[in-house]
């Protein structure tokens, strides 16, 4: 056997003999479930948004021509436009952006609301139990289970006697009432995970129930927040229950007001403005799912993890 | 004002479990106390109780004097030190150490003071500027030592510092906290469980069992002279030897009744002599073996049953006339399974345990 045969011999030997990474299939039948599914999924959830899309982007005359599927031939930025400040409702017309200021002014208030009375009610449970804060707890969670429908007349009948029935702030207020089972409980349970030798710490460093609070429990409960954060800006903002409930036509939000375009029944159905209108009304929590998708997973998952 | 700590009649329950029962403690100024236990024996618990982080049910604490049964943890003129470090995980080692100060609005001069030299004490001076999550377990709990030192309070309270530090850094830190023990001189209350840490550590360990204070005694008395058995089993490593068995009327021999008897001449026994069943105790190190069993008042003779050689000695398990034995040699003798080898020992180490009570006779 010559030199040049035996370094063959290794090389080929090498070659077969398993030795550093593992050498992957890409086509394996795991792998083809995998992104087979995905990919579905995908088309499922993406599909009707781009025929809105593009629906949105084509005048009436491209629309009656019936491909729902091709992109727009001649691309119109006008029935957003008029989805936005022309499209009427009743009376005004002045499309969208009423809607959508409503939606604003009831959100800000009852998202600052909701999740600080959430996150304070999260922190009493979890670190400043009393006698009966669990049977409190309980109680509340089971607030989680009873369908709005429920309680929509009792609600107007409190909010009657209060004198907020019709105003925003009634809405605000059962908004913020509505958030509290889920939202606590997100709270409590992320709070409860934290280590208990931090309030000792604090509590020997003289920090109160307040200065705990805002200065060690907050400023480590970032993610929790952008969750309950998310959770009540989608819910809010999407809620057309309560909106049509419990205020008048001059404060509905954008979904009543949205509904009341897209189900307009006199003169010609303007696809083209309906899907305009459409997107424009869910632009708000696909914004923030963007932005805060990935501390989203992250609170989730550390808020159900540990409880 | 001679105790820096005070506890009287303690009583802590939870409902109708009762964790802490008509406790009494007295801690000099400048003591180190240990405060000794496995786990559940209440140790952590009544530190809280003294730290004021637990409500208790009944008696009265007093620091330095100073009634404070009823004070909030901050107004107690107390620093501790947590297992798990607790530092504030979004502050800097600086915002940590000033937590407390500011909260006390304590003025910024003073601040940077106390800041300075707690850094200088405890070598923490390059670390000011990071978080918690940049140091090490070392590097963290020393900060939290720090913690407490700014605060210049009168006493210190540790629960179980090293607990959660790898063992060479455990040792190197029991060094400096009794050399910052040395150099500041404050009452410090230690809970631990473990042995080694209360022996080197302390002035006096109190040993916890069931929420009470078996023995409250400097460490040489606690390891020479235990009061029970619990006590005499808990302290040392391996630990006593235990035998069953009867003292004969004059209280001069010990007989297990298996065929196994000797005498226990030279025994202090700490009330009036006595006979009837006992437990009888013996330290391993306390058993010579090979040519130094000669000369030793008691000897017997031990079958090798099973050798532990550690290096600097061997642990070696043995039978004499039917009795299990666990005594310790130098590593440097060889030993084998099934020799026989002459031990002896001094009955003057021997503990004697009454059979029933268990208390020392």
């Amino acid at each position: 056997m010559s030199a040049t045969e035996i370094t063959t011999a290794t090389r080929n030997a090498s070659a077969v003999a398993p030795r550093g990474a593992k050498p992957k299939n890409p086509f394996a039948p795991r792998n083809i479930m995998l992104y087979g599914t995905l990919i579905i999924f995908s088309i499922y959830y993406l599909l009707p948004l781009y025929v809105m899309l593009v629906t949105s982007l084509k005048g009436m005359a491209e629309i009656r021509v019936g491909n729902v599927f091709s992109p727009p031939v001649e691309i119109t930025f006008q029935p957003w436009v008029k989805a936005w400040s022309e499209a009427c409702t009743g009376i005004n017309c002045d499309g969208l952006s009423r809607g959508f200021w409503n939606s604003v002014r009831i959100l800000i208030p009852s998202l600052i609301l909701s999740v600080s009375v959430a996150a304070l009610t999260g922190y009493v449970l979890a670190c400043w139990r009393f006698k009966g804060s669990e049977i409190f707890f309980g109680i509340l969670l089971l607030g989680a289970f009873i369908p709005y429908q429920v309680l929509l007349y009792p609600l107007v009948i409190i909010l009657r006697e209060l004198g907020l029935f019709g105003s925003l702030w009634g809405l605000v207020l059962v908004h913020t009432v509505f958030a509290m089972p889920i939202n606590v409980l997100l709270f409590r349970n992320y709070f409860v995970a934290l280590p208990e030798e931090l309030f000792k710490a604090a509590r020997v460093d003289g920090a109160g129930f307040w200065g705990i609070f805002f200065r060690i429990v907050v400023p480590m409960s970032l993610p929790i927040f952008v969750v309950s954060g998310i959770i009540q800006v989608t819910g809010i903002w999407n809620d057309f229950l309560f909106g049509v409930v419990y205020t008048r036509p001059e404060n509905y939000p954008m979904t009543v007001q949205l509904n009341n375009i897209v189900n307009s029944v006199q003169g010609v159905k303007e696809y083209n403005v309906n899907m305009a209108a459409t997107l424009l009304t869910g632009l708000v929590p696909l914004v923030v799912y963007f932005f805060s998708g990935r501390l989203f997973v992250r609170g989730i998952a550390a808020g159900a993890v540990k409880g | 004002m001679t105790h820096s700590i005070e506890i009287k009649e303690l009583k802590l329950s939870f409902g109708a479990v009762t964790v802490l029962e008509d406790l009494n403690l007295q801690v000099g100024q400048g003591e180190f106390l240990v405060l000794l236990g496995s786990s559940g024996c209440g140790k952590s618990t009544l530190l809280n109780c003294i730290a004021g982080l637990l409500d208790i049910t009944d008696g009265e604490i007093h620091i330095q004097g100073r009634n404070v049964t009823w004070e909030e943890p901050s107004q107690r003129g107390i620093g501790m030190v947590f297992q798990s470090y607790a530092l504030y995980p979004q502050m800097t080692v600086e915002g940590n150490l000033t937590f407390g100060l500011k909260n006390a609005r304590v003025p910024k001069d003073e601040i940077a003071k106390r800041i300075a030299r707690a850094a200088e004490v405890l070598q923490i001076e390059p670390l000011l500027k990071r978080k918690p999550g940049a140091l090490s377990g070392g590097q963290r709990q020393r900060v939290a030592i720090g913690r407490a030192l700014v605060r210049d309070v009168d006493v210190f309270l540790f629960d179980e510092p090293l607990s959660n530090l790898d063992a060479k850094l455990r040792a190197d830190l029991r060094v400096e906290i009794k050399r910052l023990h040395q150099t500041l001189k404050n009452t410090m209350i230690y809970v631990t469980h473990d042995q080694v840490e209360a022996m080197t550590l302390a002035d006096r360990i109190a040993i916890m069992k069931g929420g009470q204070i078996m023995q409250l005694a400097p460490p040489s008395e606690i390891y020479n002279r235990p009061v029970n058995k619990y006590v005499a089993g808990f302290i040392g490593s391996p630990a006593m030897n235990f035998m069953e068995g009867q003292l004969d009327s004059t209280a001069q021999r010990f007989d297990t009744g298996r065929g196994l008897d000797f005498s226990v001449q030279g025994y202090e026994f700490a009330s009036a002599p006595t006979s009837g069943p006992v437990w009888l105790g013996l330290r391993p190190e306390h058993i010579q073996s090979g040519r130094w069993a000669e000369g030793q008042p008691v000897q017997l003779e031990a079958l090798v049953d099973m050798v532990e050689p550690m290096g600097s000695d061997t642990q070696v398990w043995a039978k004499v006339n039917g009795q299990d034995l666990r005594f310790r040699m130098d590593g440097q003798e060889a030993v084998a399974i099934g020799d026989r080898m002459p031990i002896g020992f001094d009955p003057a180490r021997l503990s004697l345990f009454d059979k029933t009570t268990e208390k020392r006779l």
